[in-house]
């Protein structure tokens, strides 16, 4: 019985004796990372672009907007890891400074779509009558426009930039969370705990904030995951049709858009690497949701 | 049967009023009056006049009600209006571009459901096998990936590979012929943006007949078509396929919203003069009344293509009615 145990045995050894109940975050985290490794991968493309994206000015090695006309449409080098564009920018320095506005965008959308989202599903789902009735036919209407038109439709109205990009993203984004978790808080409703709350004379607020939602967490977690990787996408093709962030901000959608077709053939990195980042990004984002959602709902596994 | 039938088509109707208020609404709420925007948008001066008739030719003049039944009323002709760029009618602009986009969307379907239907499945009959893994990788994949990079990426391989082989660059040609006049020069220029918005829209079959297909592995009939001794092909194609697709028409509402989507970014990259393109370039230059058509039309269609999948569903399935 000499069998030396690996160091990842020993931890799954400690980590599986802890009774359920106990298990601190980190213990709970290190049984997510064994049991999904597809989703510990996104998990880490994730923060590798939330680093790049807080710490822009610390770790890229030029500024975005730096013109250097004696480097242009350079290959990637030692001086410049992924080449620069056809005005000279350090390509690398502008996919992180990228990451950025990306991450500002897709974590705003997300966010205010799916506490705006909660605060619809969850009202319409409790009080029900009248209001639960109007509020979901208000909702399928708008759920009717693709989510690209009604961006594209919002920013024809408001105008370009990153404020209105956030405002055009959100909107279609909010009835997409109301519907999912409105029908999470309708089975909640019925449970005999939200009668006795109501018995023991609990107000409304109380009910919802205390009883209500903490239950439809699970979803809506596992949807805001989901709508950081669509707004970023989103983003990205707005940005892509001259319709998104406008220079000088650097996006990756708008990378890809100032030349990159003309110059495919000739320079082929400018077309190649933004486009990687978004595609790894949104890829991240969706394998660590996915991960989550098994994690957390395991009635949805398998879907 | 025909009471679903009737319901679900009598449900278009509100959702139609619907979408058509909020168009109507979304183009009123533009900060400022649109003419002033409009022909303030140039740089140049324009006098009161000129605003005048432009109100006059939006309907702007008259009261906001007989505005919106008059909207929808000219939508139901087929009457959208003069486009505020180009000056020629709407519906014309759009007939003009319709069948480019049309085709694309025809052939991505195909596209898409030749590559996801046979993936899907050789990914639930390997569940958790190495193959399992590799398919829904590319499906993920698919999802992330943005169809305009994928369209650049297209292009430069199209350029690329044409010149080792032919020694001369080629490009697929960006004008519109008609697949009856010239079939291979039609699908020489179709088949990219497909290619490109079908691999997209397959990710989201692909996934949903994997599950299907896991569910139905797991019934009853399966296990006693096994112990029949039925050949594995046979469980396969016969029992278990055939109930797992029904789910997956349903699907086809979804992917009309992805290819409209997909369209408006594809078209860019391709240079392509379809509806998407037409979309775009109504938004960049103001073009209200083009851009409310256009929107208006989308819903539309996507809503019609909904109800008619919702209508096939029941057909296909006798279940779906009773709920």
């Amino acid at each position: 019985m000499t069998i030396a145990a690996s160091p990842s045995d020993v931890l799954t050894a400690v980590v599986d004796d802890v009774p359920e109940g106990h298990r601190s975050l980190l213990q709970r985290a290190l049984i997510f990372c064994r049991r999904q490794p597809l989703g510990t991968f996104g998990l880490v493309l994730v923060v590798v672009m939330a680093v790049a994206g807080l710490g822009a000015e610390w770790i890229a090695p030029y500024s975005p907007t730096a013109n250097d006309f004696s480097v242009m449409t350079e290959p990637p080098s030692w001086a410049h890891w992924l080449g620069t564009d056809q005005f000279g920018r350090d390509l690398l320095s502008r996919i992180i400074y990228g990451a950025r506005t990306a991450l500002i965008v897709g974590f705003s959308c997300a966010i205010i779509a799916s506490v705006g989202g909660m605060v619809l599903g969850v009202g319409s789902a409790y009080f029900g009558g009248r209001l639960d009735l109007y509020l979901q036919a208000v909702l399928d209407v708008v759920m009717a426009f693709p989510l690209i038109i009604m961006a594209l439709a919002v920013v024809a109205i408001f105008g370009t930039g990153v404020h209105n990009v956030i405002v055009a993203i959100t909107i279609p984004l909010i009835p997409r969370c109301a519907r999912v978790l409105r029908s999470s808080a309708l089975s909640i409703r019925e449970v005999p705990y939200i009668d006795a709350a109501r018995a023991c004379g609990f107000g409304h607020r109380r009910i919802i904030l205390r009883h209500m939602v903490p239950n439809v967490m699970a979803p809506f977690l596992i949807l805001l995951t989901a709508f950081v990787g669509q707004a970023i996408l989103a983003e990205a093709s707005l940005s892509y049709l001259g319709l998104g962030v406008q220079e000088p901000v650097p996006a990756w959608g708008l990378m890809l858009q100032g030349g990159a077709e003309e110059y495919a053939s000739t320079a082929p990195w400018i077309a190649i690497f933004p486009g990687l980042a978004i595609a790894l990004t949104v890829f991240g984002f969706s394998l660590f949701g996915d991960a989550l959602r098994d994690a957390l709902d395991p009635k949805m596994r398998d879907r | 049967m025909y009471r679903y039938i009737v319901k679900r088509i009598l449900l278009v109707i509100p959702t139609l009023v619907g979408a058509a208020a909020l168009v109507f609404l979304l183009m009123r709420l533009i900060p400022g009056d649109i003419c002033v925007v409009r022909l303030g948008s140039g740089g140049g001066t324009f006098d009161a006049r000129a605003v005048a008739t432009c109100h006059a030719q939006l309907g702007l003049d008259s009261p906001v009600f007989l505005q919106f039944v008059d909207f929808v009323w000219g939508f139901f002709r087929g009457d959208f209006g003069t486009s505020m760029w180009s000056g020629k009618p709407v519906a014309h602009e759009i007939a003009a571009r319709f069948p480019i986009s049309l085709e694309i969307c025809i052939m991505a379907v195909v596209i898409s459901n030749i590559i996801a239907i046979p993936l899907g499945t050789i990914s639930a009959l390997k569940q958790d096998r190495p193959i399992d893994f590799v398919i829904r990788t590319i499906s993920i994949a698919g999802l992330a990936t943005p169809s305009f990079w994928l369209g650049i990426l297209l292009i430069l391989a199209i350029l690329d590979i044409s010149q080792a082989v032919f020694g001369t660059p080629w490009m697929p040609p960006i004008d519109y012929v008609p697949i009856w006049q010239d079939p291979l020069r039609n699908l020489s220029m179709a088949i990219w943006p497909a290619l490109t918005v079908g691999y997209r829209t397959s990710a989201v079959t692909m996934r949903m007949t994997r599950s299907a297909m896991l569910e139905v592995l797991r019934e009853d009939y399966i296990r006693t078509a096994r112990a029949k001794g039925l050949i594995e092909k046979v469980i396969v194609n016969r029992h278990a396929l055939k109930n797992a697709l029904l789910p997956v028409v349903t699907l086809i509402g979804i992917e009309a919203a992805f290819l409209m989507g997909g369209l408006v970014v594809t078209e860019q990259v391709f240079n392509l003069n379809g509806i998407g393109r037409l979309f775009v370039q109504s938004v960049q230059n103001q073009d209200y009344t083009m851009t409310q058509a256009l929107v208006m039309l989308v819903v539309a269609v996507f809503v019609l293509t909904n109800t008619v999948v919702d209508l096939i569903y029941a057909w296909l399935d006798p279940r779906i009615r009773y709920t």
